[in-house]
């Protein structure tokens, strides 16, 4: 007989992170951006993506709203938003 | 083939013939000819195995526990104060579900330190959920260990075995023993199977966090796979005795016990001491008898009451304690008969042979002139109360 | 979703400088990679039953013996004729590294394992609330070095675990941070081409322990080796290859941006201490960048 033991790979993806956000969220300008991709390289959730310039996006249901990509970001293209506001 | 032979490199000879992948072991007297002879087979070639030289017992267990979990059959060994180092590990090991067989030398453990026999090792260590088989003598002790990967590596088990040999008597002591040839051994010993190893072909976690939600059918399972172990235990041991000709029944032996009054029950090489005295007094005419509890763990309650529940008298033979308390063989005995309608009139309890000390066959008629109507508790065998004082000076 | 080798959905708090590093770190060594991870915040929150982040094979066994149990899984590949092609890495905290760890750490580098240790450096024993352990810096608040009426924090220093473990003679050790990822990610593909013990640093900020906002991880982990409290160093084969040139900041530009030094802001003394530090890394690595020199440069100089 067994009991709990072990876990399948990747399967933390059932658990949406995004919920923990209660004052801030990113909002990708996608207007000045120069494709360096810092964003994608330093998000701690690894929930940025996007292929050529202008093209970047988190996926909101797992971001946490900590601040690293707005504050990375040379072009200040990312701007932290309060969570409620609709845009 | 029949070799006369020290019992530690009889057990490095089966050891070999087993075909671990991985050896990694600390040196620890008494254990130290069984990993110095597998290191020397490694090193003439005669064993392909990685020989991982740790720096700690804790490490040892450790660098077995990694091997077994990538998927390759590993060996360690130890005794005492190694196996009380690499205790937690020994409790992961077995709540990992990894298969592995450790030979612990039985040694007695600090403070005072003391290198000579006795079981408080790995006594100590019985609720880590391993498999604990004692051995009467070599030939039994290298048995063991071919039964135990055996058992350990079924799939229905997945649990680590520990084989007890006391420490000196049985690693250093010489003996007539057979050991197997490299065709029998691989025809009752398959390949390591694991039902989940490490491997980028197919990816796992192992040993994640597991809450309040989840921890305690862990525990249930493996309580429920050691009750499984004792029916699956005398079957291996029944296919052993085919191919080997050597007829253990895993879980006890009943040596005269059939109509005997008063029956000694043990563990380990004492009973060979223990078997003597029954023949001489058998001789005179006296019931007496052996019950062998071969199984520590899983404890075999159920065959031990069939099997001393018409025995009118019964002292057990503990070389451990459980400081404070009772010894611990005896309560376990005890319990196998709490709330049944047959038992015995008494069952007492003897304390015997801890650091060493030795177990003569005076010793064990003291034991049987104890045993009388009067049940007894922790009665110590062969004590010095010269070396006993009142306060400290 | 992009294709990382640590996915999302991990309970690491916002901002976890551990977590990106343990992403960082998988992604660059690739999926052929098998890592044995001490018990720990990076083992907790990416591994809580019946979740994983973990998409390459990984195992935990106990506080301590993560290098232990990864020396069994390479010398089973060694067995298996496996090791070749297949990474391994043992990875733990500054806890489970430096100090409860250190015995397991030091025989698996005195045995030659071809095995990648990561330290995550977070300077406390984090996961059980951000207790004091070897790597924690001088001054640092913490719940057992707390500051007090008789206290400034920890009085100790950094136990100087890369030269403990260049000592051992492993062909490569190095220092890394989350300031610094290209050159973190740089760092674990070098080590995972050289055939042997390798050790690697990684310094992590972070939020909760240290007290800072959770969107400054990265800039406070730049600001830590920009001021030479933690250099930037690269040993290979026992000899120095490179070190991360900086022009020094002030330290009190890093130590007011975290909560855990906000004591010592008006300690005049103690930031001395600190920067005294600094100044001997900086010399010690001679991590100054040098203005470049032209040679109209020079001759103004003459």
């Amino acid at each position: 007989m067994f009991g709990p033991l072990t876990v399948k790979p990747g399967s933390s993806k059932n658990n949406k992170t995004g919920s923990w956000r209660v004052e801030l969220r990113p909002k990708f300008l996608q207007k000045n951006c120069i494709g360096c991709k810092m964003c994608i390289l330093i998000c701690p959730e690894a929930c940025i993506e996007g292929e050529e310039k202008n093209s970047y996006i988190c996926d909101y249901s797992y971001c946490k709203g900590c601040g690293n990509c707005a504050l990375i970001c040379p072009k200040k293209d990312i701007l932290m938003i309060k969570e409620e506001s609709s845009d | 083939m029949k070799e006369f032979i020290e019992g530690s490199f009889a057990v490095a000879e089966i050891v070999k013939l087993c075909k671990p992948g991985v050896i990694s072991a600390y040196p620890i007297t008494p254990q130290t000819h069984i990993v110095e002879e597998l290191a020397q087979m490694v090193s003439d070639g005669k064993l392909n195995a990685q020989f991982v030289n740790v720096e700690s017992e804790h490490s040892a267990a450790s660098v077995v526990l990694g091997a077994v979990a990538a998927g390759v059959r590993a060996y360690t060994a130890t005794s005492s104060q190694g196996l009380f180092y690499m205790a937690e590990v020994v409790f992961n090991i077995a709540g990992l579900r990894l298969p592995l067989v450790l030979t612990c030398a039985n040694r007695a453990i600090s403070a005072p330190i003391n290198i000579w026999n006795d079981q408080q090792d790995s006594v100590s260590l019985r609720d880590a959920g391993w498999i604990q088989l004692y051995a009467e003598d070599v030939q039994e002790a290298v048995d063991l260990h071919l039964i135990g990967y055996r058992i350990s590596e079924d799939k229905s088990m997945m649990l680590p075995v520990m084989v007890c040999m006391d420490g000196f008597i049985l690693t250093h002591g010489i003996e007539t023993v057979d050991i197997p040839t490299q065709e029998q051994v691989d025809k009752f010993l398959p390949a390591y199977r694991p039902l989940y190893k490490l491997d980028p072909q197919d990816p796992i976690t192992i040993g994640p966090l597991v809450d309040p939600d989840a921890y305690m059918e862990t525990r249930f399972a493996i309580q429920k796979t050691l009750d499984e172990a004792l029916g699956l235990i005398p079957k291996v041991t029944a296919e052993f005795s085919k191919v080997f000709g050597r007829n253990y029944n895993g879980l006890i032996e009943e040596y005269r016990v059939k109509d005997a009054e008063r029956v000694i029950v043990a563990m380990g090489s004492v009973c060979g001491t223990v078997k003597e005295v029954v023949d001489e007094l058998r001789a005179k005419g006296k019931k007496v008898g052996l019950l062998k509890v071969t199984s520590y763990r899983p404890f075999p309650a159920q065959v031990i009451y069939e099997a001393l529940k018409n025995t009118p008298k019964v002292a057990v033979l503990d070389r451990a304690l459980s400081l404070g308390s009772y010894a611990p063989l005896a309560v376990e005995i005890k319990a196998a008969f709490f709330g049944k309608k047959k038992k015995p009139e008494v069952i007492s309890s003897f304390v015997v042979g801890l650091g060493g000390r030795d177990i003569t066959k005076d010793s064990i008629k003291e034991v049987l002139r104890l045993l009388t109507a009067k049940e007894k508790s922790c009665e110590f065998i062969d004590l010095k109360p010269e070396l006993l004082k009142e306060s400290y000076e | 979703m992009n294709k990382h080798l640590f996915n999302v959905g991990h309970t690491a708090c916002a901002g976890c400088g551990q977590s990106l590093a343990a992403r960082l770190v998988i992604d660059a060594s690739g999926p052929n990679t098998i890592v044995v991870n001490n018990t720990g915040c990076l083992e907790v929150f990416s591994t809580k039953y019946p979740e994983s982040a973990w998409e390459v094979p990984w195992i935990h066994s106990l506080f301590e013996n993560a290098a232990a149990v990864a020396s069994g899984v390479e010398a089973a590949l060694k067995y298996l004729g496996k090791k070749d092609g297949i990474n391994v890495i043992a990875q733990g905290g500054d806890g489970g590294t430096a100090d409860i760890g250190l015995q397991a750490l030091s025989g698996m580098l005195e045995r030659g394992h071809d095995i990648l240790y990561v330290c995550y450096d977070n300077e406390a024993y984090m996961n059980t609330g951000a207790q004091r352990s070897g790597l924690t810096p001088f001054s640092s608040n913490t719940s057992t070095s707390p500051i007090g009426t008789q206290s400034i924090g920890n009085i100790r220093p950094k136990k100087p675990m890369p030269e403990i473990v260049l000592a051992h003679g492993i062909p490569y050790v190095a220092t890394a941070s989350v300031g610094f990822v290209q050159d973190l990610q740089r760092k674990v593909k070098k080590a995972h081409s050289i055939k042997g013990p390798k050790y690697i640093q990684i310094h992590v900020p972070c939020p909760l322990g240290w007290r800072h906002e959770s969107a400054r991880t990265i800039e406070i982990g730049k600001l830590a080796v920009e001021t030479g409290l933690y250099p930037l160093i690269e040993y290979e084969f026992g000899k120095l290859l490179a070190v991360r040139q900086i022009q020094p900041k002030p330290v009190e530009e890093y130590l007011k941006a975290q909560g855990r030094f906000k004591h010592l802001l008006n300690n005049p003394d103690a930031i001395k201490q600190i920067q005294d530090i600094a100044d001997s890394n900086i010399l010690k690595y001679n991590l100054k960048a040098q203005p470049s020199q032209t040679s109209s440069s020079r001759q103004a100089n003459e």
